[in-house]
């Protein structure tokens, strides 16, 4: 008896001790503004209920799933860090909504007549976080630093054969060995500032995006202030933003119901009708491509009969039906309609359900009585797992004895990623901004051409979009393109999952880009 | 007084176990719906007549999902334990029966092995081998052999100086013999209450492998796979969560009092 009062003692200090921490924490993280609206109330003798309400709504609190890579911005390679610093860093091009490139260190910029030379006006009076302005320097240093001239190791591919050269204070050029009429988008990459050392940006990065950097405690937030002297003027709105980290989806949509969480990405299609009264959301496509990738060298996938037969055999109505609630775009092709320009509309639909034809396919290739199947599927990827479960129970109907193999996510890159070592394989392929970074891993020597896929007429049509200027005409190979794949199906096309975020009903602005970020400097509180 | 007690574990122990055995028994021939067999219109029922467990979040009816992941979870047990009992029994009795640095040799190996946690074991094992249940079985199989080897060989030690023992010798029994003829029967009662226990933690062991998407692999059903299912639907589906939480507790629950009973009833000393 005496031990259990004991027991039961210890850990009601326990508890009082971690509650204690809790509150500890939330005190450090609250920004110096808000303590100062606190102060302020104190003073003016509890007139409160209406500041308290303006003191929380300076602030909003938005669920992400993972601990950055690196706080650095040119180390980083992580989607889920580009989410948070999106608001943090600007290139001397920014991507908009739509997922155009605009602006934004930049004034404007030209590109030569033969596509070589990229050259940049730098917008004057645009400051850093840390108060100084940005020079040509900084700009000169951001891009070397990238091709690799600052510390002897290349940061980004894209800058290894292109020549920087400063004009003069106000302009830069950048010239290229050959025609890339997808470069653009590299202009995007952080401008940071010089002269600061190499490892300080990794631990107070500084840049020159709408929030400011002010603290990050690993796998419990990140936290970003309010920047002052931002560009455009009226923006951003809200005082402060903490990314909170939560390592499951379950317990971060807790916190939501308890209120605690203003913003909730990627919230899971299951929980939509459980979402509080207080709280709406905003769906739209996110520009991934889902799909069951085949390995084209492998029998008998090499044989473009049988990959149409398992194409007619998967109903991907049904998946998206079964794992994303029908919360998901049906897809043709390895394009998403949120790239509206170069999508090639009407291929979706090529390959509906017709176990007939299937079974028809099947006997022409010499599989009539069907064979065995692995689906090697990275199990942390909750969505992909459970397609692949759909997907088993399909093809059992044209006699297709699938099976599911799980690896961890660092298999999955090392074996099939880049050892090409699998049969069939579910992933979703983020979208990326331009047509050609998306369409260009089917080219037969790219090296991350993990499907194995190779089609002359393809690398063509590849090779000649890159090299044409003109985007009517782009358009056009990049959609020939994309017929090419729905003719071959070097892999089932399955649909892009529904981007769905849960919003506290007086937070308002949100804007889905087409990119894996969230642009926190157009939201408001209503 | 005391007695009574212990075989009352022993009669709940029975009771659940053979509840348990039923429902292998019958999934084996029948089962309320197809394990596999998906209906979206279906998601997350609550239970009902039609399906008396509710559906989960591909529609697929919970009690047939139980139902067969019994299977897995008997068919884990009895293999593992298979394993561990004979090489268990084979390395125990030598060590034993011959002693001296035999013994010394083999049962520093067992140390080994024991001084692994058993869960990390397996892990470690599945990682290296390969996922799957094969791998899983023999894995479990492989932490569980220690302790029979020492139950085998304590026993061995006790009867071994008797002089029956000696007097097999002296008419010439063979070694193999005296060993398994004269000598395992008195070590019986024990291993069966090790199995007992052993059936137990290895029905844990799996679920816990699975549920970490380490043992049985999708879509076949396992209990600790449906878990770590439900999971992502704690809130939404309370049930689906919890209907294979409690026939892994049943489980465990069920052999451990059996074995308890059985140790109870068998120990002289009670």
């Amino acid at each position: 008896m005496k031990r259990n009062v004991l027991g039961s003692l210890m850990v009601l200090l326990l508890v009082c001790v971690l509650a204690g921490c809790g509150t500890e924490q939330k005190n450090d993280t609250n920004s110096d503004i808000t303590n100062q609206n606190q102060t302020q109330s104190e003073n003016t003798n509890e007139q409160s209920t209406n500041e308290e309400i303006m003191a929380k709504q300076d602030k909003v609190v938005v669920a992400v799933p993972q601990d950055p890579d690196y706080l650095d911005p040119h180390l980083s390679a992580a989607s889920g860090t580009t989410e948070i610093m999106f608001n943090v860093f600007e290139g001397l091009l920014k991507a908009d909504p739509s997922g155009r490139v605009i602006p934004a260190i930049a004034k404007d910029y030209t590109i030569s007549n033969d596509g070589l030379t990229y050259t940049f006006k730098l917008q004057q009076g645009i400051h850093f976080h840390n108060g100084k302005e940005v020079t040509m320097e900084d700009v000169a240093y951001s891009y070397k630093r990238l091709k690799g001239d600052i510390t002897g190791e290349p940061l980004s591919e894209a800058f290894e054969e292109v020549e920087i050269n400063v004009v003069d204070d106000e302009t830069i050029a950048f010239q290229l060995t050959e025609v890339n009429s997808g470069f653009l988008v590299n202009f995007t990459k952080a401008v940071i500032p010089s002269g600061l050392g190499e490892e300080a940006h990794n631990k107070t990065p500084i840049g020159t995006g709408p929030y400011k950097f002010k603290g990050y405690n690993p796998s419990q937030n990140i936290v970003l202030e309010k920047f002052d002297d931002y560009r455009i003027e009226g923006i951003p709105k809200i005082n402060e933003v903490e990314f909170r980290i939560f390592a499951d989806s379950q317990s971060a949509f807790m916190s939501l119901l308890a209120g605690e969480v203003d913003m909730y990405p990627r919230m899971e299609t299951e929980n939509i009708e459980m979402l509080p009264e207080n709280y709406y959301y905003v769906e739209g496509m996110q520009n991934m491509v889902q799909l069951m990738s085949m390995n084209n060298a492998t029998e008998p996938l090499n044989d473009v009969k049988v990959r149409q037969a398992i194409n007619y055999a998967i109903d991907t109505d049904f998946i998206i039906e079964a794992v994303a609630n029908g919360k998901g775009t049906k897809l043709g092709s390895n394009m998403s309609p949120v790239m509206s320009f170069f999508y090639e509309d009407g291929l979706q639909d090529k390959y509906n359900i017709n176990i007939e034809k299937a079974k028809h396919l099947l006997k022409d290739a010499g599989y009539e009585k069907g064979f065995e199947l692995t689906i090697t599927v990275p199990s942390n990827y909750d969505l992909h797992v459970k397609t692949a479960e759909v997907i088993v129970e399909q093809l059992k109907a044209v006699d297709i004895q699938a099976s599911i193999e799980l690896v961890e996510w660092g298999i999955w890159l090392d074996r099939v990623y880049k050892g090409r070592d699998y049969e069939t394989t579910i992933i979703g392929l983020t979208g990326k901004l331009d047509p050609n970074n998306i369409l260009f891993r089917y080219e037969t020597n790219y090296p991350r051409n993990y499907m194995n896929y190779s089609n002359e007429q393809y690398d063509t049509i590849i090779a000649q979009a890159v090299k044409t200027t003109n985007e009517e005409e782009r358009a056009r190979l990049y959609k020939e393109a994309q017929v090419l794949l729905a003719d071959e199906v070097p892999a089932v096309y399955i649909m892009d999952p529904n981007f769905i975020v849960a919003l506290k009903s007086n937070l308002k602005g949100y804007q889905l880009y087409p990119l894996y970020v969230q642009d926190m400097s157009v939201m408001y509180f209503d | 007084m005391k007695k009574r007690k212990y075989s009352f574990n022993f009669y709940i122990g029975i009771v659940i176990v053979a509840f348990l055995l039923g429902i292998v028994i019958v999934s084996f021939f029948y089962t309320p719906y197809t394990v596999t067999q998906m209906n979206i219109g279906k998601k997350f029922l609550k239970p009902c007549w039609e399906h008396l467990l509710g559906t989960d979040h591909f529609g697929r009816d919970i009690l047939s999902r139980i139902m067969m992941g019994s299977q897995t979870a008997f068919q884990v047990g009895l293999i593992s334990i298979g394993i561990g009992l004979f090489f268990g029994i084979l390395i125990g009795s030598i060590a034993g029966y011959y002693g001296g640095i035999v013994d010394e040799i083999l049962m520093r190996i067992m140390d080994a092995v024991i001084a692994f946690p058993g869960l990390l074991f397996a892990l470690m094992f599945v990682a290296v081998l390969g996922q799957g249940i094969v791998n899983t079985m023999i894995a479990l199989g492989i932490m569980s052999i220690p302790q029979f080897a020492r139950i085998t060989r304590s026993g061995f030690l006790q009867v071994k100086p008797l002089k029956y023992i000696d007097m097999a010798k002296s008419i010439g029994v063979s070694n193999f013999r005296i060993m398994m003829v004269h000598i395992l029967p008195n070590v019986i009662s024990p291993l069966i209450v090790a199995c007992s226990m052993g059936f137990a933690s290895a029905v844990l062991a799996e679920a816990g492998l699975s549920y970490l998407g380490l043992g049985v692999q999708p879509p076949n059903p396992s209990w600790g796979r449906m878990l770590s299912e439900s999971q992502m639907y704690l809130l939404k589906a309370p049930t689906y969560s919890i209907v294979p939480g409690i026939f892994i507790t049943l489980s465990v629950l069920g052999f451990n009092l059996l074995g308890d009973g059985i140790s109870a009833i068998r120990d002289p000393r009670k």
